[in-house]
């Protein structure tokens, strides 16, 4: 059964529960949203979730489904016998979801079904389950398998992001690394410490993060198990030790050191803590990111003048510059089907991130807010997470890949920033 | 300069001396004998002598960069240089904390505070200073010496601060 993980999903976090500290606010969205109709699902009423306000809330924060307010329904239909398409066609609807919730001794089933109005058929009907711990689980698989059917990419919404918290304050607390789902609920502090942290990375697998800390009074980077919370100090060497970022097979991290005289990028087997030099110029080399085979490198350079994007092979060590527009271009990430390269640019001064083609080399500015910063790219390719300034706070807010649909998700308290969106669970 | 410093410092022996005398004085204490005989006082009297940071006291001790570069500016030659005549015959060692202002990526800004702390570093070196007494460490934009955006914030949190150890 497709959404059999959803049993599985046991992810027991040694971590606080915070209230959640991230609304969203849509920015922008697409020119003509599809109208799309949840109906509040049978059964679910009082339920701890509200299950059609997540659906719909997700399916909103995509920026291509307007959905039809619940007030504005005729009918409630539960499934397809009741289904009338004459009065989804009045509301403008061109989708229609509908669903049953059955309780059966604590554990929560919902059927649901999607139906498309216009050609007044059903497209699917699918089945999920969890406890009533997971409703918010059971709610993003339903936009998932919606989304999915819909635009033919899978969703992303049961996916979750890491970002680091600053409250501000001088104290044991005032650095925070935060894990929430993708639309910032559910929110669990993994570490906090006095100490600045920044720079988190998701393995592949889902099951660690490699982050930044300063608690010895240096950088330091440290992995830390997300069902145990057991952190391990990865390195400590003289100098900057920072940047990590997981291979393909999540066996090494590549990261930056200094102890040879120069930022450098190096690679370190995490079994054996073996490290190999990957580059070597006494220009600032950093922020690494691997390529999908796990071959190459691209990184951040200032070996020419100014910061540019580089790619290294691993097997040859040789150089390429990818980037030539602009003098400020830095913190590389790959989309994840390879076409694609988001990165911080500076253009008159003001910090942008940008998509560049990887094979035309066209560069394209997604965003216009203020000292943007950290793209992280969902693993479905449609959106990036980013860190900006609002208000004179640090926020994160979100933009699709074709710059059409922007969301805010303000903090209620301190900067936010350094996000990463996780992988797809497996 | 060096007759001022030299007095200052026999005037801390003799305060640290007497310190230490009458920190032995109360006979009741059950631990006075033990006490007396660590002569902790001498010992930390003459570590003052060398701990003694007046000698330095008016001199700056942060140092400021332009964006996105580790050239030391030629305002904070005068002041190293009376850091780096302190250090080579003190026995202290220093600490040089690199920072960047916000704008630009956080781990280039953390390579960048490191080539800045490293500028200041070199600097001492060159003075004469051993390289053994000098830590640095790069914080990056992590910790702003001001907070706000805009050159006057800027211009302050582009900076190496020196801190004895």
């Amino acid at each position: 059964m497709k959404y059999s993980w959803i049993f599985l999903f046991i992810l027991s976090l040694f971590a606080t529960p915070v209230m959640a500290r991230l609304t969203i606010e849509i920015t922008s969205g697409v020119d003509n949203p599809t109208p799309i109709a949840v109906v509040p699902f049978a059964g679910s009423l009082g339920l701890s979730e509200d299950i059609q306000d997540i659906v719909s809330a997700d399916l909103l924060r995509s920026g291509f489904f307007r959905p039809i307010p619940k007030t504005d329904m005729l009918s409630m239909p539960k499934a397809e016998a009741e289904v009338f398409y004459r009065d989804w066609r009045m509301l403008g609807a061109s989708y229609l979801v509908v669903g049953q919730m059955t309780n059966m001794g604590g554990r929560y089933q919902l059927q649901f079904e999607l139906y498309d109005v216009i050609s007044q058929r059903k497209i699917f009907q699918k089945q999920v389950a969890g406890t009533d711990s997971q409703l918010r689980d059971i709610a993003h698989a339903v936009s998932d398998a919606v989304y999915e059917a819909i635009t033919g990419i899978r969703g992303a919404f049961s996916t979750k992001i890491l970002y680091v918290e600053d409250l501000k304050q001088a104290g044991a607390g005032r650095y925070r690394l935060v894990y929430a789902d993708a639309d910032g609920a559910r929110d669990r502090v993994l570490f906090s410490s006095s100490e600045p942290l920044l720079s988190p990375a998701w393995s592949n697998d889902m099951s660690k993060v490699a982050y930044v800390s300063f608690e010895t009074s240096r950088p330091a980077i440290f992995i830390q198990e997300l069902a145990t919370g057991k952190r391990t100090q990865m390195t400590n060497f003289q100098g900057l030790n920072g940047a990590p970022a997981w291979s393909p097979d999540d066996q090494s991290l590549a990261l930056v050191l200094s102890k040879d005289g120069n930022p450098e990028i190096y690679t370190l087997e995490i079994a054996t803590k073996k490290l190999r030099r990957v580059t070597d110029h006494f220009a600032i080399d950093t922020e690494p990111n691997w390529t999908a085979d796990g071959r190459s490198l691209i990184f951040t350079s200032n070996r020419g003048g100014s910061p540019q994007i580089y790619q290294v092979s691993l097997a040859t060590g040789r150089v390429e510059r990818l980037t030539f527009e602009g003098d400020y271009n830095a913190r590389p990430r790959l989309s994840p089907d390879g076409k694609t390269i988001i990165m911080v640019h500076r253009r008159d001064g003001i910090f942008h991130i940008t998509s560049q083609d990887v094979k035309t080399g066209n560069m394209r500015i997604l965003t216009e807010t203020w000292l943007d910063e950290s793209p992280s790219i969902a693993p479905n390719g449609a959106m990036l997470l980013y860190a900006t300034q609002h208000q004179n706070k640090g926020v994160l807010a979100a933009v699709s890949m074709d710059a059409g649909v922007k969301f805010r998700l303000p903090s209620k308290q301190g900067d936010v920033r350094e996000p990463a969106w996780s992988p797809f669970s497996k | 300069m060096l007759k001022s410093i030299k007095s200052f410092a026999i005037l801390a022996v003799v305060m640290g001396l007497m310190v230490g005398c009458s920190s032995n004085k109360p006979a009741e204490d059950p631990n006075a004998a033990n006490a007396a005989g660590t002569g902790a006082g001498v010992t930390q009297s003459t570590v003052d002598v060398d701990n003694d940071l007046s000698a330095v006291a008016g001199l700056a001790t942060v140092f400021y960069f332009e964006f996105d570069s580790a050239v030391l500016l030629p305002e904070g030659r005068a002041a190293l240089i009376g850091h780096a005549e302190f250090l080579r015959n003190a026995s202290k060692s220093v600490r040089l904390e690199g920072h960047a202002d916000e704008r630009g990526t956080r781990e280039y800004n953390m390579a960048l505070g490191e080539r800045r702390a490293n500028a200041v570093r070199d600097f001492l070196v060159l003075q004469g200073v051993s390289s053994s007494k000098i830590e640095t460490v790069s914080y990056g934009e992590e910790r702003p010496a001001v907070s706000g955006s805009g050159e006057s914030s800027y211009s302050k949190n582009r900076r190496v601060e020196l801190s004895y150890q």
